[in-house]
């Protein structure tokens, strides 16, 4: 799997290609400036790129805009953005387009290998991989709206995990359940959501993440 | 209100030979209080009729004597029991050195002539009429009609020039409205400084009791694991996904402090954004609007931020709000910030310390906040600084300058050589034509042609002086 690293803080761009190397990605550009990044997406056509939000030469948010006209220009290129801080801002931002493949994560769960690796697959897959902590904020911010409120807590569970991009299996081996246990569970979610049903796992994050999304736009 | 004021001019007159020849000093102030409650009234009354406004010239209050550590006021080489004599003379030696109580007094005694003189004329006029009137002669009614004719003009200019005998005696002096800014400068000079420092041992605090000991916790932790690696790699194991965990948490909360001193997305993406991601973490419906043009300078948005930030969280936390407007905008230099709720409202700046904190943190850029919150809500809080942002006045047009250009350029041009010197010329008869295009035309059309060349030329300088005008008002606008 070909990816694209940008991260402007040496040490931390080195650790990111020896972790990718060694569970077998091909890093085929890590580059550490905004304008950089954009030439490698566009030449490399990577599977997934790696991009910190913070980079030279401004310093601002180049590196997600750096993403964002990327995904623009091609469209679906699976994007994994990763930052020191998260805003919920920034996550609407990525997932405005409704086409997946994008990935928000705070730095600090680089860590976790295992997890970290598993979030640039899906992502590289065409899934999402979004922060807890965003989640968390999201789910907040809609504890008090109606539907949400009728969810149980094991639903709530269910429906953190699934907002973050797991898969059923995943959220199975999380929670110790059956597949067919989270099956049910996520059935009712969005028969209390009052979404369309899904078996696309993809299709059925980006669902839950426009619904927790729409509720209350700015 | 003119007899009064000379009444009150005469009180403040044997009020200060009482103190200055008998000594009676106990009569000045408050003389000197009245004197200034009546030109109070007359600035109030010139804004009214006049449309001047004047500000108030007088120089700040004193502070109030403070006792010494044995409990004791010190005035001078005196020392009272209580704060009562030290505080009268300081306000005596206020009240006398300020030029401001002098100026008053000379209005009192001034205003009634002045005013006088202008309604006189009109009186003076009828009555200069009045003697032929009643020999008989209607010749006599002439100055009345004239008085009568010229009163839409008159009025106003004599309502002008008392609003301008006013500002001229009862505005603040140059001197004294540098008096008044620089001890404003000086009170938010404190303010920014103390609550920076308070700001700075916050996050002392906060690094110290936090993020720090965090760190000490996971360098001891994986010493001990270390040592445990040989002989008990199950335990080293536990004690290392501890020091994981607790690296986490140290994290999460540096991201905490990190927030407090300047959140990442406002260096990030500027005040709008930083509103916009902020209301998305509170359980508030939120409207935003924003208008700007530039971004104001750093410390500028932080202060905003953080003013709106304490806000929404008075918003949601007093007022039990759920659905709030926010509005930013700019007027000229001046960044206006609009945050409405619709909360229980009532609430007060003068008890809550959050909002001390906001003004006083505003107040270090010039900044004010205005809050409107009658009991029962809703809740409107305006907050303004002025010169936050960069003069943002639009540059020249290019059609403008270009006009400007040949305006100045070219204006002499038709109005000597062709307007007036070739006026002198055809006056004078001259036979030589020179270069003069009048001469050259037929004569029925050399004077039409020599009044067109003057008003061109004029018209020009006009437009030039109207145009540069503009463009220096637009500049002073936007500096000041």
């Amino acid at each position: 799997m070909r990816v694209v690293i940008a991260e402007d803080l040496h040490l931390l761009r080195e650790g990111l290609v020896a972790l990718l190397r060694a569970h077998g990605f091909d890093v085929v550009a890590a580059v550490e400036s905004g304008p950089d990044l954009l030439a490698a997406m566009l030449r490399e056509r990577p599977d997934v790129a790696v991009v910190d939000v913070r980079l030279p030469p401004t310093f601002t948010d180049e590196g997600l805009q750096a993403a964002l006209e990327a995904r623009r220009r091609i469209s679906g290129l699976p994007v994994l953005v990763l930052s020191q801080h998260v805003e919920q801002l920034y996550a609407r931002e990525l997932l405005a387009d409704g086409s997946g493949g994008v990935g928000y994560l705070l730095k600090d769960r680089v860590f976790n290998a295992g997890q970290f690796i598993d979030a640039v697959r899906r992502v590289a897959e065409g899934g999402t991989a979004m922060d807890p902590e965003v989640i968390a904020k999201l789910l907040a911010r809609n504890a008090r709206s109606e539907p949400i409120g009728r969810l149980t807590p094991r639903e709530r569970e269910v429906l953190e995990l699934m907002a973050e991009g797991r898969s059923n299996a995943a959220i199975g081996q999380r929670l110790f359940l059956s597949d067919s246990a989270v099956g049910k569970h996520t059935a009712n979610i969005f028969a209390k959501l009052g979404l369309a049903p899904s078996d696309d796992d993809n299709r059925r994050v980006l669902a839950v993440l426009a619904f927790l999304n729409g509720k209350q736009a700015p | 209100m003119v007899v009064l004021g000379q009444l009150v001019g005469l009180v403040m007159l044997v009020a200060v030979a009482l103190t200055f020849l008998v000594g009676f000093v106990f009569v000045f102030p408050p003389a000197v209080r009245l004197t200034r409650a009546t030109t109070g009234a007359q600035r109030r009354l010139a804004a009214r009729w006049s449309g001047v406004t004047i500000d108030e010239p007088y120089r700040p209050t004193p502070p109030a004597p403070r006792p010494q550590r044995d409990g004791w006021y010190r005035d001078g080489r005196n020392l009272y029991k209580t704060p009562r004599i030290p505080a009268f003379n300081r306000r005596l030696t206020w009240m006398v050195n300020d030029p401001a109580t002098w100026r008053d007094l000379a209005y009192l005694m001034l205003n009634p002539w002045a005013g006088g003189l202008i309604v006189a004329i009109p009186v003076l006029l009828v009555a200069a009429g009045l003697p032929t009137l009643l020999s008989g002669n209607v010749l006599g009614l002439l100055p009345a009609v004239i008085a009568v004719a010229t009163a839409p003009i008159v009025v106003p200019w004599s309502l002008r020039v008392h609003g301008q005998i006013a500002l001229g005696l009862l505005a603040p002096t140059e001197k004294a409205r540098l008096a008044q800014r620089v001890s404003h400068l000086a009170r938010t000079r404190i303010d920014a400084v103390d609550s920076q420092a308070a700001e700075l041992r916050r996050i002392e605090r906060d690094l110290h009791d936090g993020a720090q000991a965090r760190l000490v916790a996971i360098g001891m932790t994986i010493g001990a694991a270390e040592q445990l690696v040989d002989t008990d790699p199950a335990a080293a194991k536990a004690l290392l996904a501890k020091a994981s965990e607790a690296s986490a948490t140290a994290l999460r909360e540096l991201r905490q402090v990190v927030r407090g001193i300047h959140p990442p997305v406002l260096a990030e993406r500027g005040l709008g954004d930083a509103v916009r991601a902020l209301v998305l973490d509170t359980s508030l419906t939120a409207h935003v609007t924003v208008d700007l043009p530039v971004r104001p300078d750093a410390p500028v948005e932080s202060a905003a931020y953080f003013a709106i930030s304490e806000l929404l969280t008075n918003a949601v936390k007093h007022g039990g709000a759920t659905e709030v407007w926010i509005d930013i905008s700019h007027h000229g230099t001046t960044l206006r910030v609009t945050v409405t709720d619709d909360g229980r409202g009532g609430a007060d700046p003068g008890r809550g310390t959050g909002l001390q904190g906001i003004e006083r943190r505003l107040a270090a850029f010039d900044g004010v906040l205005a809050l409107n919150s009658p009991v029962g809500g809703p809740t409107t809080a305006v907050l303004e600084l002025t010169r936050a942002l960069d003069s943002v006045v639009p540059p020249i047009p290019r059609w403008k300058s270009m006009t400007l250009g040949v305006c100045w350029g070219l204006c002499w041009l038709p109005l000597f050589p062709q307007g007036l010197v070739a006026m002198v010329m055809k006056l004078a008869g001259t036979p030589v034509k020179s270069w003069f295009l009048a001469l050259y035309m037929p004569e029925a059309l050399q004077w039409p042609t020599i009044v067109g060349m003057i008003l061109l030329g004029g018209g020009m300088l006009a437009t030039a002086v109207t145009l540069t005008n503009q463009a220096k008002r637009g500049k002073v606008d936007g500096c000041a």
